[in-house]
């Protein structure tokens, strides 16, 4: 007999209240796991999206002069400088602070090229990059080698070209290897060709004239990222394509601080029901506290008695809501997180462990009042038969 | 050395027009292996006496030293650790902890001795046989009778071998038979040299003790 065998056996005999204590509890621990897992997800879901949107960081040649074009409308005749971008420079990319967090660079040149009597935009590029870059590019027929090309929708319908014809550019004939698929983009009516041979048609060798980065977003602030890659290419205006990125980053943050008001207010009310549930089951165990003090219990056994009861039920509210706060994550997901694709909730050793001590701490705390309270109790009031 | 000494002890409940006096300066001696019945109408503070005595109620004046320790002088753990060396409960309701096995019940005030389970467990079964009751450790007391729930109790208040024992009308709620065995039970404990001070209505079992002090409005009648 220990007073950790009193506590149990006390919890056996009032399941009614030990149950009350563990609602309290479980609805606490359980919306603040919901909460939280939902915000981890929702977050990751984002990033997943970023990832999937590509290029996130633009490196265009510095220059005095703002771009004269709006909503890919350009207003023709006025005619810039064009400054460019030593190839050799992007490998400085890879000394940044955040150089792991770099997922692709992909160099490009452009130039104005003369196909069958039409101007178009030729652009060289490093075709394994741009498969980050541009993860939404559907190609019919494959990607160029040397000697190939790769023709926007628009540059195929305009020159009247599919897989397998064949262009002169520049006094050099290339092969179309592919066509894209419709993208929506600048993209559709541009000639894409392998970096080098690109640059040596247009008499750039070793010069780009701009490059995207693909940053992964998880941990990595964009801002930073930009000021660092500036820092090593001097020459350039590095941007980060971030409105979209903002809007919904700002919306989580929202939504973010809410859970956690949320989450603050749920448990104060399961704590609540704690206290009064624990205070009724001192107020219930009056004679029996008596007893124990008859019998030589002082007042921090009582204490221990009535922490020990609580500690055990909040545990299991821990354990029990966690995994309920789980499986709720799991079934909201998909409504929180656009149809759940690319959002997914993992066990979390670390919230989990954070769950189970958050319920000890706001069982524990709520119920030391009474376990106080019984400690000071009158021996006397409580045993009325003496 | 006296077990028990009772100086000018009073007690009151409540302040101003509501204030009762339940014990108004009562003295007394009791000597080691004593067995003192306590007697007296209902309110007359009797059992006023016997939990100011068991060290539960502190006396608005007066002192009660036991074995030559001023309780009341003790803190309030030194109080209880005081309380669950010397003094042995039994009371007339039982008290017995429902969700408690028998042996469990008589093992409660060693809950908080450092002592292995075993050894308390040992304790428990042989108080339990001194009362006839081992083979019924396992039960609850939901299980067994009133007379023999009061046997429990009385194994709980012996099982930590204290030199006093306190017991509250132990045979109010039993019939004669039962009465009787309990009567026996606790006077064999005196023989073997414990203190025993029980309230009763009863002059049969008042008779049992050496000596009967009554109790009339909070004055002692030798």
């Amino acid at each position: 007999m220990t007073l950790g065998d009193i506590a149990i056996g006390n919890l056996r005999r009032r399941k009614g209240k030990a149950f009350f204590v563990l609602a309290g509890l479980l609805i606490g621990v359980s919306t603040v796991v919901a909460l939280l897992s939902l915000v981890t997800a929702m977050k990751e879901d984002i990033n997943h999206k970023l990832e999937m949107y590509g290029a996130n960081v633009l490196i265009v040649p510095k220059t005095e002069n703002l771009s004269l074009t709006y909503g890919g409308l350009s207003l023709g005749g006025v005619s810039f400088e064009m400054r460019e971008i030593k190839e050799e420079e992007l490998a400085n990319i890879a000394k940044i602070p955040n150089a792991n967090n770099v997922a692709a660079v992909g160099p490009m040149v452009l130039g104005p090229v003369t196909v069958g009597g039409r101007q178009l935009l030729m652009a060289g590029v490093d075709f394994q990059a741009f498969r980050v870059l541009r993860p939404w590019w559907v190609v019919k027929g494959q990607e160029p080698d040397d000697g190939g090309a790769l023709l926007g929708a628009e540059a195929a319908r305009l020159l009247g070209l599919a897989t397998g014809g064949r262009l002169t550019i520049n006094g050099r004939e290339l092969t179309v290897s592919g066509v894209l698929d419709v993208t929506g983009s600048q993209d559709d009516g541009l000639i894409f060709a392998p970096l080098a041979m690109t640059q040596e048609l247009l008499g750039k060798e070793g010069r780009i004239s701009m490059a995207e980065v693909a940053a992964l977003c998880s941990g990595c602030p964009i801002p930073e990222m930009v000021q660092q890659i500036s820092a090593v290419l001097p020459g350039a205006n590095v941007m980060a394509i971030q409105q979209v990125v903002k809007g919904r980053m700002e919306t989580l943050g929202h939504f973010e601080k809410f859970s956690y008001g949320i989450s603050g207010l749920v448990l104060l009310v399961g704590s609540l029901m704690v206290l009064v549930t624990m205070m009724g089951s001192v107020r219930e165990r009056t004679v029996e506290i008596g007893i124990f003090s008859a019998m030589g219990f002082r007042g921090s056994h009582v204490i221990r008695i009535i922490l020990m009861e609580a500690a055990i039920v909040a545990g299991l509210a821990g354990v029990l809501g966690y995994l309920l706060g789980f499986g709720a994550t799991k079934l909201l997901i998909p409504l929180f997180a656009e149809g759940g694709h690319g959002a997914h909730v993992a066990f979390d050793p670390i919230l989990a462990a954070g769950a189970f001590v958050l319920s000890l701490v706001v069982g524990l705390a709520a119920s030391s009042y009474p376990a106080f309270t019984a400690s000071r109790l009158d021996p006397n009031e409580a045993l009325r038969a003496l | 050395m006296k077990r028990i000494q009772a100086e000018g002890i009073e007690k009151r409940y409540g302040t101003g027009d509501t204030a009762v006096t339940a014990l108004k300066g009562v003295s007394f001696t009791i000597e080691p292996g004593e067995f003192v019945s306590v007697m007296g109408e209902s309110g007359s503070g009797k059992s006023t006496l016997l939990s100011i005595v068991g060290t539960l109620n502190r006396p608005t004046t007066g002192r009660l030293m036991v074995d030559d320790v001023d309780v009341y002088a003790l803190g309030q753990d030194a109080r209880a650790d005081f309380r669950r060396e010397s003094i042995g409960f039994v009371f007339q309701n039982f008290n017995l902890l429902p969700y408690l096995t028998l042996a469990e019940n008589v093992m409660l005030p060693l809950a908080t001795v450092g002592e292995k389970k075993a050894q308390k467990r040992a304790k428990a079964l042989a108080a339990l046989e001194r009362v006839g009751l081992a083979r019924k450790a396992g039960r609850l007391p939901g299980q067994i009778s009133g007379g023999e729930q009061e046997r429990v109790a009385i194994a709980r208040a012996i099982v930590g071998r204290p030199p006093i024992i306190l017991a509250d009308e132990p045979t109010g709620n039993l019939d004669s038979k039962t009465g009787k065995e309990i009567m026996a039970i606790i006077n064999t404990l005196n023989a073997e040299g414990m203190t025993i001070i029980m309230v009763t209505h009863n002059p049969e079992y008042a008779a049992y003790a050496n000596r009967v002090l009554r109790v009339a409005d909070g004055i002692l009648a030798h």
